[in-house]
């Protein structure tokens, strides 16, 4: 590839001269996705993040990756400061920032650890690589004497000679790109990686100090509130702004179909806005709840093929039992605790962005088409984010304060509403999975036949020992099929496919006459599945018997995108009022080698708390376009009384590179859940959530 | 039609002229630039812009400024005193009681108001008082911990 095939937003030059003097290493990413992204877009393909050892002796990391509370901020400069050999305290992150970083195809699925963490480790091994040879001209001792601690290159014999990478930074201008790769240490020998570590965000946070988008205050800065529809699929067909003009200090804006009122109040635009005057085309449409899985049935396409073993048809004449089941699950919300918002200032031909997001260059792409600006006279700078599980992949709410911020020639802040929250949201999709499946007169998994309806296809893939197997998909995530904007939720896709795969297979197990424990063994070849299994049972310590065993304990296992885990649930089903009391959930997780044991726990303990939601209540409600859940008093998700003993094990697999561990664990929260539940009552759940009215329903 | 009103806010006083109507929330994050209080749900149902007044948590959102009148208002800015963090936020700190952090300012002045009336509060106790904070992130199992663990070095005792 040659470099002038591409137009670069900016070139590695032009990124030295913003990060000013100091040692600076370039690297890539491993990310197959984000680089084919990169090309895609033209920016260069050869790096895509770089550190900078300061003149200050400080050492900071520039990258697109954002911090929405998974935090990366913390283990990645964990891995930083290990191979570098600084003490953590002096490692900036600076993240999301698109004059200051690289390009990012953004953070979602995982994916931060597992592939920027390795290339930043290597980056890190070249910088210190390149410390000993300076401090090996600066001190006139050969390389293989000098070793480095925490800062600072001295002799091994004679200790009194040394030199602190401040010093050697000082005046230096220094661009290494990385493509001889030094050795990185071994995990026996790390110090800092791979020890539990306190948040590095936390003090900030806990002082109220930490900014987020709706937090920035600019001089003069305005506050939009936007006319929006009472439903998706209505058209605004008239409209009186007159009462709002009223309110002092106001400013309307009408252009084509966007009606806004802004002021310096956020609260007086929105008192404004509920004074505007405005009819809508009303629209019907026959999708609610009820309707939506016919529909959604009716939609399916030819069904693609995900993966396949063997011959189906043959597994059906070996099988001795045949099963044949279907799982549903509705529409469900992200419900970020920060709902969108974004802050757009212009200065002559330069736009600078404050959004939450989890793309801040697709951000940058949006607002430059939206002002006709060139990509590199965008700045879109990232705060702390308050959530995102997928929810801010995209947000109107950044080109809206760009257009607003362009027509009224001031800062304008667009911060959404709970309500625009919910209205605008792109909700995990409703689905629905049929699976057909046998056994053999030794119990054996025969065959397994899968249609997924629109559930998406990660985590679809069968773990179990299967020597016939078809995997359909009937049409990815559905897209237009659904009635609103769908999209990526914590594990996309898998909730649902775990949800229906491990409840069959706990059908399948009592069908075999044995518990879910056995039973999963005796199909498993998996040699890592069955040790996560193992450990999450011998923490659970009590032992299973064939459901429904009346003890109202639940097991399910994945392989999430090469995490594995397996999760234990005891709860207890309330049988006058048919609500669940989660009691204790056990979650053993295999994620390679582990950077942040204290952050691989918090991960999991939040998909657990947060999987309950799904569970039980979490379920958008709508008709006719509207969305009828607006705010937690209906659309209730988990809270402090719903909080189980959670009890976390990881499973120790240093010799694997790190895999993703800010998904894995919520996926198995349905199956674990439902199995529970039947094991507690002796009724399978087949809808999620797992509502008390579905509890009675399946018990009467 | 504005009004001049007078208030305590984190030990200062605070003259200003609003609207009567306005809430707390947009008061303190809008004319006075505090922003550590949280707007999340808008409505009372979160508990994200939880702030004291006269020692009584109130919900910003929905707490109309007349009310604040002559009285105390305790915001996350003002929990620390003489740039020493409160056992409190310590606590969070040492128990990692936050991932995302923006329920967190709620979070702790909700703890804070619990704490002042009831120092050996049990789990129940704070599930109950907590019972409308919510966390989306799912740090409640931490949370619970920071309170005790705070609970205890407010009582002099080891944490």
């Amino acid at each position: 590839m040659k470099e002038d095939e591409y137009h670069f937003t900016l070139d590695r030059r032009e990124f030295l001269k913003l990060v000013g003097s100091g040692i600076v290493v370039f690297f890539t990413t491993g990310d197959p996705f984000a680089l084919q992204q990169r090309r895609d877009r033209g920016y260069p393909a050869d790096f895509n993040a770089y550190l900078r050892i300061g003149e200050d002796g400080r050492v900071s990391c520039f990258t697109g990756k954002i911090e929405m509370g998974q935090g990366i901020h913390t283990s990645l400069a964990q891995m930083l400061a290990e191979e570098l050999d600084v003490p953590l305290d002096k490692v900036d992150m600076v993240m999301g920032d698109t004059d200051l970083c690289p390009y990012d195809g953004g953070t979602f699925g995982s994916r931060s650890t597992k592939y920027f963490g390795p290339p930043l480790r290597q980056a890190a091994a070249e910088a210190r690589a390149i410390l000993i040879q300076l401090a090996s001209e600066r001190l006139q001792v050969d390389q293989k004497n000098l070793v480095a601690k925490e800062g600072v290159i001295f002799h091994q014999q004679n200790p009194q000679k040394k030199i602190s990478y401040a010093q050697l930074a000082q005046g230096k201008k220094i661009e290494r790109h990385l493509e001889e790769k030094p050795p990185i240490k071994p995990y026996r020998n790390h110090t800092v990686s791979g020890r539990p570590t306190d948040r590095m965000d936390a003090r900030q946070k806990v002082t109220g100090e930490a900014k987020f988008t709706g937090d920035i205050r600019l001089p003069g800065m305005l506050h939009a509130k936007i006319l929006r529809p009472p439903a998706h699929g209505e058209t605004l067909k008239s409209v009186i702004v007159s009462a709002a003009k009223e309110i002092e200090g106001v400013t309307i804006i009408q252009d084509e179909d966007m009606i806004a009122v802004l002021h310096k109040y956020p609260d007086m635009a929105e008192q404004a806005l509920g004074l505007i005057d405005a009819r809508f085309e009303p629209f019907r449409s026959k999708l609610d709840n009820q309707t939506i899985f016919r529909h959604l049935k009716n939609s399916a396409q030819e069904g693609d093929v995900v993966t396949e073993k063997g011959n189906v048809e043959e597994g059906k004449r070996l099988s001795a039992k045949t099963f044949d089941k279907t799982y549903y699950n509705h529409y469900v919300a992200h419900a970020p605790s920060e709902p969108h918002a974004a802050l757009v200032n212009i200065e002559g031909n330069k736009a600078t962005v404050w959004a939450s997001t989890q793309s801040p260059f697709r951000a940058q792409a949006e607002v430059a088409q939206v002002l006709g600006f060139p990509q590199e006279k965008v700045r879109v700078i990232t705060p702390f984010v308050g959530c995102g599980f997928g929810g801010k992949n995209q947000g109107y709410q950044i080109v809206e304060a760009a257009r607003l911020a362009k027509l009224t020639g001031k800062p304008v802040q667009v911060a959404w509403s709970r309500k625009e929250e919910f209205f605008y949201d792109t909700f995990r999709p409703a689905a629905i999975i049929d699976i057909k499946s046998g056994l053999d007169g030794s119990n054996k998994i025969v065959f397994w036949e899968y249609r997924n309806y629109f559930a998406g296809d990660r985590s679809s893939q069968p773990f179990y020992d299967i020597p016939h197997f078809r995997v359909l998909s009937m049409g990815g995530r559905g897209g237009s099929v659904h009635p609103f904007g769908t999209g990526a939720w914590r594990g996309p896709g898998s909730n649902t496919n775990v949800f229906a795969m491990e409840s069959q297979v706990d059908g399948m197990a009592e069908a075999a006459g044995m518990d879910p424990l056995e039973f999963r063994l005796h199909n498993l070849d998996d040699e890592r599945m069955k040790r996560v299994l193992m450990a999450a049972a011998e923490k659970f310590g009590k032992s299973f018997s064939r459901a429904p065993s009346g003890k109202g304990y639940g097991l399910a296992c994945t392989d999430y995108l090469g995490t594995y885990l397996a999760t234990i649930a005891e709860v207890d089903v309330n049988k006058n009022n048919s609500e669940v009391r989660v009691k204790r959930v056990v979650c053993a997780q295999d994620t390679g080698e582990v950077i942040n044991p204290e952050g691989v726990r918090m991960q999991i303990e939040g998909c657990i708390t947060m999987g309950l939601g799904y569970c039980f209540t979490e379920e958008i409600r709508f008709s006719n376009g509207r969305i009828l859940d607006e705010n937690f008093d209906t659309y209730e998700i988990p809270r402090f009384s719903w909080t189980p003993q959670i009890e976390t094990v990881l499973v120790d697999n240093p010799e694997m590179p790190p895999q993703g561990c800010g998904e894995p664990a919520i996926t198995s929260m349905g199956a674990v859940i439902a199995n529970a539940v039947y094991d507690a009552i002796g009724k399978r759940m087949f809808t999620l959530p797992m509502t008390p009215d579905r509890i009675k329903e399946a018990l009467s | 039609m504005e009004k001049n009103f007078r208030f305590k806010l984190n030990g200062k006083t605070i003259d200003l002229a609003s609207s009567p109507e306005r809430m707390l929330l947009w008061v303190l994050r809008s004319d006075l630039e505090l922003t550590g209080t949280k707007y999340s749900c808008g409505e009372g149902f979160c508990g994200a812009c939880t702030v004291l007044v006269d020692n009584e948590p109130v919900l910003s959102c929905q707490f109309p400024l007349k009310e604040a009148e002559g009285k105390e208002v305790l915001t996350i800015e003002g929990l620390g005193k003489n740039g020493e963090l409160h056992p409190l936020q310590d606590a969070f700190m040492q128990h990692n009681a936050l991932q995302c952090g923006f329920c967190t300012p709620g979070m702790l002045l909700g703890a804070y108001a619990l704490l002042l009336k009831n120092p050996e509060p049990s789990t129940k106790d704070i599930v109950d008082t907590m019972e409308g904070n919510l966390c989306r992130c799912g740090s409640y199992k931490r949370i619970i911990q920071a309170i005790q663990t705070a609970a205890r070095t407010m009582r002099g005792e080891r944490p």
